[in-house]
């Protein structure tokens, strides 16, 4: 009766040879081609750097009003940017003001990079219904796969750092840029697009000056779903070598500092409300102008 | 040279077919052969658009295309400029046939020699009316300053002025359609095409735009293709009426034939309510002229309409009034009691 306890499976040896067999070929790509690509990544490791090192290196009054600039161009509120600057005060106040810029840093490279890379294919979907039921699929597993499991291959190719958790952190954030964007762009109203045609647009001229434009709302709405996301991961980042408000909670979590933890992760909300509000105001004054209104 | 420029683009459309579904082609034959859209639609699950459509729209005229909902208006109209791609047939444009051009041809021809104005107006939302003004000048790559100069020109004319910097959703329906119509004329296209451009107005509104296109066309003279639903529309802009049903042209004419002559009872239906004092020439009620045409009566124009005869009739006190032509030359006699047999024909016994 022994079988009705054991779910029949491959025999153990079976099963562990494969996994060693399949680990060892990973491995040995890893050991043939990790430099390369290492190189590869390396512009993206000299950007990093750029960015961490202009946000931690300019005196902190200045990167403060390029903070408070910033949301108010984008907002246009004085609220927004009154509570954008008591949140970053207290920050600075607490002790973490380099930590949090570090992770803005971090933030602000893997939202552009979500941006670079999730337009173009938000787009390419919008305009092929094939691609789409392809790769759609591919952002389910994106989005629900738990994050450690693919910084392991991550991990072993290029190591602990802050570009192999860059890419971690933007695979994870990637699908909602993706999504909205498509999304936005079949959701432009047909007449319009009709129209469009009719006075003889070339489908790049539809693409920037109607399709783009429209969608715009639906892209801010992924760019900024993109960014909590990024927000998101910044303790598993931290796990691999991420530097930034994650590292401190680590370090609490491992002993115990019950205060640590609480205050690095408030910052980490602190500084996503921030990211949301201003964002989504700028969504919102694009949108002023631009339901369709009839009648 | 402008005026020979429009005078070649007519449009002439020959044996149109369209058959909406996947396999048209299956199913051109049978309906050639007289298959009806009824049993297309059971036995073929296709939608049956239009069949065998010829018309001659002659250039700088004003062809209204007529029929209820669902007749098959806004599909002819968009085989114009291919926005919907035959089944079977050819459009001819002056001499080029929409239907062989290429991608970049026909985007070509939408450029310059095609605009059009769409009933739920179909502007640019996040555009202001200057810059939905310019657009079909824009993506042709005119520079700017061009641009701009012709989008306030007709702005102005539609009566717009003022209200470049705002953005259609501040504006009302009509004002939005006078955006519609400023972007149509910037492009300075010698075909318009206007599809129901002014079903989604309030009435007095309509009457005040039907004024502003038969103004506008006066001074442009364009080859207008005009969709309407509504009889008045259409008889008060129309140089030819053509009227729809399932698909086909049931009726092809002025509208005076359309009144006085009705190809049959779905066109009778649509003439019954209409002021036919507004519609009937005076050439058309009277009597042809006997010899003894008594002369001193008091002159009328044989291409005025009926009511404009009455009027006339009243201010002089006359009890007839002799029509002439063009020329001035005497050709019939128009009395009260012509005036009211064709404002109350008998009923058909
Ligand atoms: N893309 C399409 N696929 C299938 N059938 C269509 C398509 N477009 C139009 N039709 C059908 O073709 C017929 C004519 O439609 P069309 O829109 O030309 O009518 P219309 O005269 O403009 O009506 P309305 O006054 O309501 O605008 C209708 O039966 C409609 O259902
Ligand atoms: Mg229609």
């Amino acid at each position: 009766m022994d079988w009705l306890f054991t779910f029949p499976h491959l025999d153990d040896a079976i099963l562990t040879a494969t996994k060693k067999s399949i680990d060892e070929s990973f491995r040995a790509f890893t050991r043939a081609y990790g430099d390369l690509i290492e190189t590869l990544f390396y512009p993206l490791q000299l950007f990093l750097n750029f960015c961490e090192h202009f946000m931690t290196d300019t005196p902190w009054p200045l990167i403060l009003l390029l903070l408070l600039g910033t949301a108010w161009i984008a907002s246009r509120s004085w609220k927004v940017v009154a509570g954008t600057f008591a949140i970053l005060f207290v920050i600075g106040f607490l002790g973490m003001w380099t930590d949090t810029m570090k992770t803005v840093s971090m933030i602000f490279v893997s939202t552009i990079i979500a941006v670079v890379i999730g337009l173009p294919i938000g787009i390419a979907l919008s305009r092929s219904e094939r691609l789409r039921r392809l790769i759609n699929p591919v952002l389910d597993i994106m989005q629900t796969m738990p994050s450690f499991v693919y910084l392991i291959p991550v991990v072993m190719l290029l190591g602990i750092g802050k570009v192999p958790g860059l890419i971690a952190v933007v695979i994870y954030a990637l699908p909602p840029m993706i999504r909205m964007t498509d999304l936005g762009i079949r959701l432009v109203d047909r007449d319009v697009l009709e129209a469009a045609d009719a006075f003889g647009s070339s489908s790049g001229q539809k693409l920037l000056k109607v399709q783009l434009p429209l969608a715009m709302p639906n892209i801010m709405a992924g760019i900024n779903q993109t960014i909590m996301m990024t927000l998101a991961m910044v303790v598993v980042a931290a796990m691999i070598g991420v530097q930034g408000l994650g590292q401190p909670v680590l370090k609490a979590i491992a002993n115990q500092y019950f205060t640590l933890g609480m205050f690095n992760g408030f910052a980490i909300v602190g500084i996503a409300v921030i990211f949301d509000r201003v964002s989504q105001a700028y969504g919102l004054r694009l949108q002023k102008h631009r339901e369709v209104v009839h009648g | 040279m402008a005026e020979d420029a429009h005078a070649a683009f007519g449009v002439r459309i020959r044996n149109l077919y369209k058959i909406f579904g996947p396999y048209p082609e299956r199913h051109i034959a049978a309906i050639k052969a007289g298959m009806s859209k009824a049993e297309l639609n059971e036995k073929h699950h296709h939608v049956l658009g239009l069949r065998n459509i010829n018309i001659e729209m002659p250039a700088g005229g004003i062809h209204v295309i007529m029929g209820l909902s669902g007749s098959g208006k806004s599909t002819l109209i968009r085989h114009i400029n291919r926005l919907i791609d035959p089944s079977f047939g050819e459009i001819l444009v002056g001499d080029q046939d929409v239907v062989t051009m290429a991608p970049d041809e026909l985007r070509d021809f939408r450029r310059h020699k095609t605009a059009m104005v769409f009933q739920k107006f179909a502007l640019l939302p996040h555009r202001t009316v200057l810059d939905n003004t310019v657009y079909g000048l824009e993506i042709q790559g005119v520079p700017r300053a061009r641009q701009v100069d012709a989008a306030m020109r007709w702005i102005e004319r539609v009566g717009l002025k003022g209200f470049e910097k705002r953005y259609p959703n501040q504006l009302s329906g009509g004002m939005q359609q006078r955006v519609g119509l400023a972007r149509a004329l910037t492009n300075d296209a010698p075909i318009l095409l206007m599809d129901e451009a002014y079903s989604a107005l309030d009435p007095l509104i309509r009457v005040d735009m039907q004024t502003v296109l038969l103004d506008i066309q006066k001074e442009v003279r364009k080859t207008i293709v005009f969709i309407t639903h509504d009889l008045d529309e259409a008889l008060r802009l129309g140089d030819q009426i053509a009227i729809l049903r399932d698909g086909e042209v049931v009726q092809h004419g002025t509208s005076q034939d359309i009144v006085l002559n009705p190809a049959d009872d779905y066109v009778a239906n649509f003439v019954r309510q209409v002021n036919r004092g507004r519609v009937v020439r005076t050439a058309s009620a009277m009597t042809a002229l006997s010899p003894d045409a008594a002369a001193g009566l008091p002159t009328i124009a044989g291409d005025v309409t009926v009511e404009e005869a009455a009027r006339a009739l009243r201010a002089h006190q006359a009890d007839a009034l002799t029509v002439v032509d063009t020329a001035g030359k005497p050709i019939g006699r128009i009395t009260m009691r012509d005036v009211l047999t064709t404002l109350f024909p008998m009923p058909e016994s």
